[in-house]
């Protein structure tokens, strides 16, 4: 209970800041706001000072600072995001839409993490020195190097220019996840395996392991029976800690590959001064995180009850 | 965590993998520094009859879309993101050894407040925050470096924060508080060598972050804008004439992976 509450202390601190935040950056905009949100609007060629001031009336841009950042966070809390400045569509129809395809996109990309990293990671524990950890080392070490928008970059190069294997951008097929999701998986996977690697060799060097394997079991026994559990205990708990990567991720791929999803969404606000999307999407990215790491923590309760103690 | 305490000597290994981690930033910077003065040339100048040519004296790397010589861009290139990078890692730096010594020394609301304030920003992804705060601050450079500043000071902050409790709280401390040295004495002699490795670690990791942030934000287009060599920008510009001129691609992508390579191994090891 009390990790929830500090969970939700934190939460709470997330929404403050970003709402402050994007209130300073509805401000401070430069060059005239109204005239940009317009031109957003209308088109570019269709602004003149009449729909701008159209525009600066109907958002309140002037007046003082303080009742208005007051009345900002007012909002927050009644969970008004208000309407996009773009589209002029309540801002939570839009994320509804978005956080769909990001989450599909990031379960996928997780999920491929954990089937190409931990299980190498294991063999690689399970024999230290050896070949296989040797080579993870190196391969893991290269691969965290690699920004996922280069790796995105060289999968489109590799798989879908040269080879013409997959499709480089689209939406709507199981084949269009695939370059997308390996981009953020590769990342995530070269860190996995090596927790799980060290996590194996320090529970492989235990004496219960070894009392396991003189009491008679075969390494596949006591991998599943004695092995399993332990090593996934730091494995989950790095995952809440990967999830900022992962977020940082989607937001660069999806751009990149033109995913319809939050982190698309919150380049195209930036880029067009949305700020009710831009706080509803750093919101609901903000917030995700610390929902996600909530979970986390009772998740490693469940699988290490010594840690709820 | 306790890694990095229990086992203090695995050394030549991460030696040697510092080493080669330090000769790989160094030859990214000598190209960098040295590659405009050994072949003369502008990163701006259009030659559009040159478009996509491969590799020449003039320009060792070939030509991009426009005639513009690859090798020139490429070195501006690295003018303009690793020194952000280390001035945003030096201001994280600053801040962090402060206000972390500052909480550890304080204790009380200090500490509190401090803490409450990076866990939410830790809550935050990195580069959303620096995506709010480039279209808060004017300026390409200065957004990026005082968003990544901002991003950046909370591991500074915690790392020492942690170090310094535990350093204060030791007999060596009390003795020298005792003997009545002050506390710019205190913190020289006992506070921060404990924590210099780490900040040196966590610095290269930072300045890692840092480029590959500018770089990401480059090649969505929310970064430095058009003619401005910056890597990203450079990477996406020259994607789809990847068949043309493979080279050409190459060039920004290589140099990134060897200078992220190279700060990650001098970093030495740590778990993520």
């Amino acid at each position: 209970m009390k990790v929830l509450a500090a969970r939700l202390g934190q939460a709470v601190m997330v929404a403050v800041l970003i709402g402050t935040a994007t209130f300073v950056m509805m401000r401070s905009l430069p060059g005239d706001a109204a005239w940009r949100i317009a031109a957003g609007r209308y088109g570019y060629d269709n602004v003149d000072a009449a729909s701008a001031a159209a525009v600066r009336e109907e958002l309140g841009l002037d007046g003082p600072a303080l009742p208005a950042l007051l009345q900002w966070l007012g909002d927050l809390v009644r969970l008004d995001f208000g309407k996009s400045l773009v589209t002029g569509q309540p801002v939570t129809a839009e994320l509804a839409h978005q956080l769909g395809a990001s989450a599909a996109l990031a379960l996928v990309a997780v999920v491929m993490s954990l089937v190409i990293g931990p299980p190498l990671g294991i063999l690689a524990g399970l024999r230290p020195g050896g070949l296989l950890d040797r080579a993870l080392l190196v391969v893991s070490t290269g691969l965290k190097a690699v920004p996922q928008f280069l790796m995105a970059l060289v999968l489109i190069v590799i798989l879908a220019v040269q080879f013409r294997l997959l499709p480089a951008a689209g939406h709507g097929e199981a084949r269009h996840f695939i370059l997308p999701a390996l981009a953020l998986a590769t990342g995530l996977a070269a860190v996995n395996a090596r927790i799980a690697r060290d996590a194996m060799a320090r529970i492989a060097d235990m004496q219960f392991w070894r009392f396991a394997q003189w009491k008679g079991l075969s390494e596949r026994q006591t991998l599943t029976r004695h092995g399993l559990r332990n090593v996934a205990v730091p494995l989950v708990t790095y995952l809440g800690l990967q999830f900022v990567t992962l977020v940082e991720g989607v937001i660069v791929v999806e751009a990149v590959f033109g995913w319809p999803g939050i982190g698309h969404a919150l380049v195209h606000a930036i880029f067009s001064r949305d700020v009710p999307m831009v706080q509803g999407t750093a919101l609901v990215l903000g917030l995700g995180f610390v929902l996600v790491n909530a979970g986390i923590d009772l998740a490693v309760r469940r699988l290490d009850p010594r840690a709820a103690a | 965590m306790s890694e990095t305490h229990t086992s203090p000597a695995p050394a030549p290994r991460l030696d040697r993998a510092r080493a080669v981690g330090a000769a790989l930033v160094l030859i990214v910077a000598a190209l960098a520094i040295l590659g405009p003065l050994a072949v003369a040339g502008d990163p701006l100048a259009q030659s559009l009859s040159k478009a996509l040519a491969g590799p020449e004296p003039g320009a060792p790397l070939g030509y991009d879309q426009y005639g513009r010589s690859i090798f020139h861009r490429l070195a501006h290139a690295l003018r303009l993101s690793p020194p952000i990078a280390i001035a945003s890692v030096l201001t994280a730096v600053a801040a962090g050894l402060t206000l972390g010594t500052l909480a550890a020394a304080r204790g009380g609301w200090t500490d509190r407040i401090l803490v409450t304030l990076t866990d939410a920003l830790l809550a935050l992804p990195g580069l959303l925050l620096v995506l709010i705060v480039l279209a808060i601050v004017p300026g390409k450079v200065t957004g990026l470096w005082a968003g990544l500043s901002l991003v950046l000071w909370v591991e500074f902050f915690r790392l020492t924060r942690a170090a310094t409790r535990d350093t204060l709280a030791s007999p060596a401390v009390q003795a020298s508080r005792l003997l009545g040295f002050g506390p710019g004495y205190i913190f020289r002699t006992h506070i921060w060598p404990e924590i210099a490795p780490m900040m040196l670690t966590a610095a290269a990791f930072g300045t890692a972050t840092a480029i590959m942030a500018i770089a990401a934000l480059g090649y969505v287009h929310v970064g430095f804008g058009a003619p401005t060599p910056e890597l990203g920008l450079m990477m996406v510009d020259l994607l789809p004439y990847w068949r043309e001129a493979p080279l050409a691609l190459l060039s920004p992508v290589t140099a990134i992976f060897v200078l992220l390579l190279g700060l990650t191994l001098l970093a030495g090891s740590r778990e993520t």
